[in-house]
């Protein structure tokens, strides 16, 4: 045994056994010492700055030499208090606290939220029929863009680099998508209580339309990569075994849950926004693995995508058509138009409210600073994220801010799953498993 | 807040203050119990509820139905009794999400645990809310009929300082281990700093006027 003094790779006696600390990767230093133990017992601390952990979860692994034989998720290294935060904004202003839960999947977050909003204030109906087309529209393609860091993200911790590449280079063109729309490319705050922040620009659906052909003619290359490649196959299938009692005692939702062969989607289950009337499949598998999510998640792609043909056919329909309710006393004042700087003002609106009218300049203060009532009471509100049910539960006492917003993420939930997919596996398929789950850990931690 | 201050254009009622500013004081409006017929497959579940637990008037506090929701209202000591029977009779499979409310007016019943229960062979939602006193927080942990209630109950602990006895492992799992107090409580500050801009300030969240 050797006496070292690196001071990036030491070890030293407690009373849980001897701890080994290895902070730069430098595992050389420590491999004879550890070598020469009798113990097969090692406890690994994988986690929360791991580059194939998904963000900042912790993973505690008890291994007796390559097998996993406990795990442990340690969880709320990125917790900011969000719901908190919007007991003390108005209620316009939780959308852009909430967009910045599940940062792959903002528009859900908004969404949700402002169903829950418009439910309490007994909206729902008055939502023009533009604003949710485009709503579902945005939703379906930040479906898109989620999966597209979840398959790519997936396969790179797998050692598959090249899917990534092409991955994000398709997820680059959704983006490019919700800058032209909502001017941000994460984050956007774009769906308000009562519609959405403005419209579409001039030419957005002919670029939409190019879009998705190409993402169309992409999705293949990532289709050819990784469906029927041996070596993928082999690190994905019977992996992360989870059946359909397992999910229902968990209470996991989304492709898990699918990948036993039940075809639960809220989008068709218990429709919202409309999606009853667009035409779409509920890809499944009955494998219970990796392999199975895997699929549904690609197979997925392409049902995103023929909702979102079904959204533009329908959008050209409603041009012309307000994307917010009529009720001025709950539409934000101003639809504002994006400048040279992202985000501007509406000079009309300006001219109105300090030229023309002193009535509109009062509503315009109040809403602004104040922000619209919501009658008292509680809802729960769902919608069908890419990682599963995204639900929201919203407690107004009547006020201008609400009293309670609780998030049920589904990122949150599914994570729970951890144990019982790796307990006994291999510790490499701890890192597909967990992949498998697509955890966000900006929504789990909130 | 009273209950006809809500009137009005931007809730301000006899008084000429229209700034609307109120003090830092909040309540909320009791919604009353509901009274048959609910709707909806509501009268359906009570029904079956009612047939398979005979001790139904004595647990069920009380109905709630609001915006097409369910709530039914569970005296504590019955809650795992009423989950039971929902899970293995009624068929709710999966206990979608736990969270927790503080009403710190209603005395005796300050801390609110909302159970959002799910079933999918019947496509079908319904709330269980139960009270419990500050100065008492216990209550039957569920995890036992359904494991995904862990996590959930150890982030309604973690938010609201609720205890669910029988728990396998009730820590803390958002804030730090040694963190101090229950932060989703409402006495307890938002916290945050002013901030300057263009040489004024602007006070922190919880700091700033609030309208009633």
């Amino acid at each position: 045994m050797s006496t070292f003094t690196d001071p990036y790779a030491s070890s030293r006696e407690t009373t849980e056994g001897r701890v080994y600390s290895v902070t730069g990767g430098d595992w050389d230093s420590l491999s004879t010492e550890i070598g020469a133990t009798k113990e097969e017992r090692v406890v690994v601390n994988m986690g929360p700055q791991h580059p194939s952990t998904h963000g900042v979860l912790r993973l505690v692994l008890e291994l007796e030499g390559e097998t996993v034989t406990e795990t442990r998720c340690g969880v709320g290294y990125l917790h900011t208090g969000i719901e908190k935060n919007t007991e003390y904004r108005s209620w316009t202003q939780g959308v852009t606290f909430v967009t910045r839960m599940d940062y792959l999947a903002p528009l859900f977050n908004e969404t949700a939220y402002c169903l829950g909003v418009e439910k309490l204030l007994g909206i729902t109906n008055d939502v023009t029929e533009r604003a949710t087309v485009i709503r579902v529209m945005m939703m379906e393609f930040n479906r898109i863009s989620s999966h597209m860091v979840a398959l790519g993200t997936g396969a790179l911790e797998l050692g598959a680099l090249s899917p990534m590449i092409f991955a994000f280079r398709e997820r680059e063109k959704v983006l490019d998508i919700f800058e032209m729309v909502a001017g941000l490319r994460m984050n956007m705050a774009y769906v308000r209580p009562g519609g959405v922040a403005q419209d579409l620009p001039a030419g957005a659906l002919s670029k939409i339309k190019e879009t998705i052909k190409e993402l169309r003619k992409n999705f293949k290359d990532n289709e050819k990569l990784l469906i029927g490649n041996s070596i993928w196959i082999k690190r994905t299938q019977g992996i992360g075994y989870l059946d359909l009692a397992g999910c229902t005692t968990l209470g996991i939702t989304g492709p898990v849950l699918r990948s036993t062969g039940l075809p639960w989607d809220l989008r068709k289950a218990q429709p919202y926004c409309g999606y009853e009337d667009y035409q779409f499949d509920i890809p499944t598998t009955d494998t219970c693995d990796v392999y199975g999510r895997f699929l549904i998640r690609m197979q997925e792609l392409e049902q995103s995508l023929r909702i979102i043909e079904q959204c533009v056919s329908k959008l050209e329909k409603l041009d012309g058509q307000p994307v917010m309710v009529a009720d001025k006393k709950i539409a934000w004042p101003s639809q504002l138009s994006i400048g040279g700087d992202g985000m501007g003002n509406s000079l009309n609106h300006i001219r109105e409210i300090m030229g023309e009218s002193m009535e509109a300049l009062i509503h315009h203060f109040k809403l602004v600073t104040e922000g619209f009532r919501v009658p008292a009471g509680q809802v729960y509100t769902t919608v069908e994220s890419p990682r599963g049910e995204m639900g929201v539960h919203l407690i107004s006492d009547g006020g201008t801010r609400p009293y309670r917003v609780h998030f049920r993420e589904p990122s949150f939930n599914n994570l729970q799953a951890t144990a019982a997919m790796c307990d006994g596996g291999q510790i490499a398929d701890v890192i597909a498993a967990v992949a498998s789950i697509d955890p966000v850990m900006g929504g789990v931690d909130r | 807040m009273s209950n006809d201050s809500s009137n009005g254009m931007f809730g301000v009622s006899g008084s000429g203050d229209t700034s609307g500013f109120g003090g830092l004081i909040k309540s909320v409006k009791n919604i009353g119990s509901t009274e048959r017929p609910y709707g909806g497959y509501f009268d359906q579940v009570a029904d079956d509820l009612e047939r398979a637990f005979p001790a139904f008037n004595d647990a069920i506090e009380k109905v709630v139905v609001d915006r097409g929701e369910l709530t039914l209202f569970v005296k504590r000591e019955r809650l795992f009794e009423v989950a039971k029977i929902l899970r293995d009779q009624l068929r709710y499979e999966m206990c979608i999400s736990v969270s927790g409310a503080h009403y710190p007016a209603e005395v005796g019943r300050e801390l609110h645990v909302i159970i959002a229960l799910l079933s999918i062979t019947n496509n079908q939602r319904i709330r269980l809310e139960v009270c419990v006193p500050d100065s008492d927080p216990h209550l039957t942990s569920l995890v036992e009929l359904w494991a995904g209630a862990n996590w959930q109950e150890r982030e309604t602990y973690d938010m609201f300082g609720i205890i669910f006895d029988n728990h396998p492992g009730l820590t803390r799992i958002l804030m730090p281990d040694d963190w101090d107090g229950f932060p989703q409580r409402k006495d307890y500050p938002l916290g945050g700093i002013p901030i300057e801009y263009k040489g004024a300030t602007v006070p922190a969240p919880s700091e700033r006027r609030s309208y009633q």
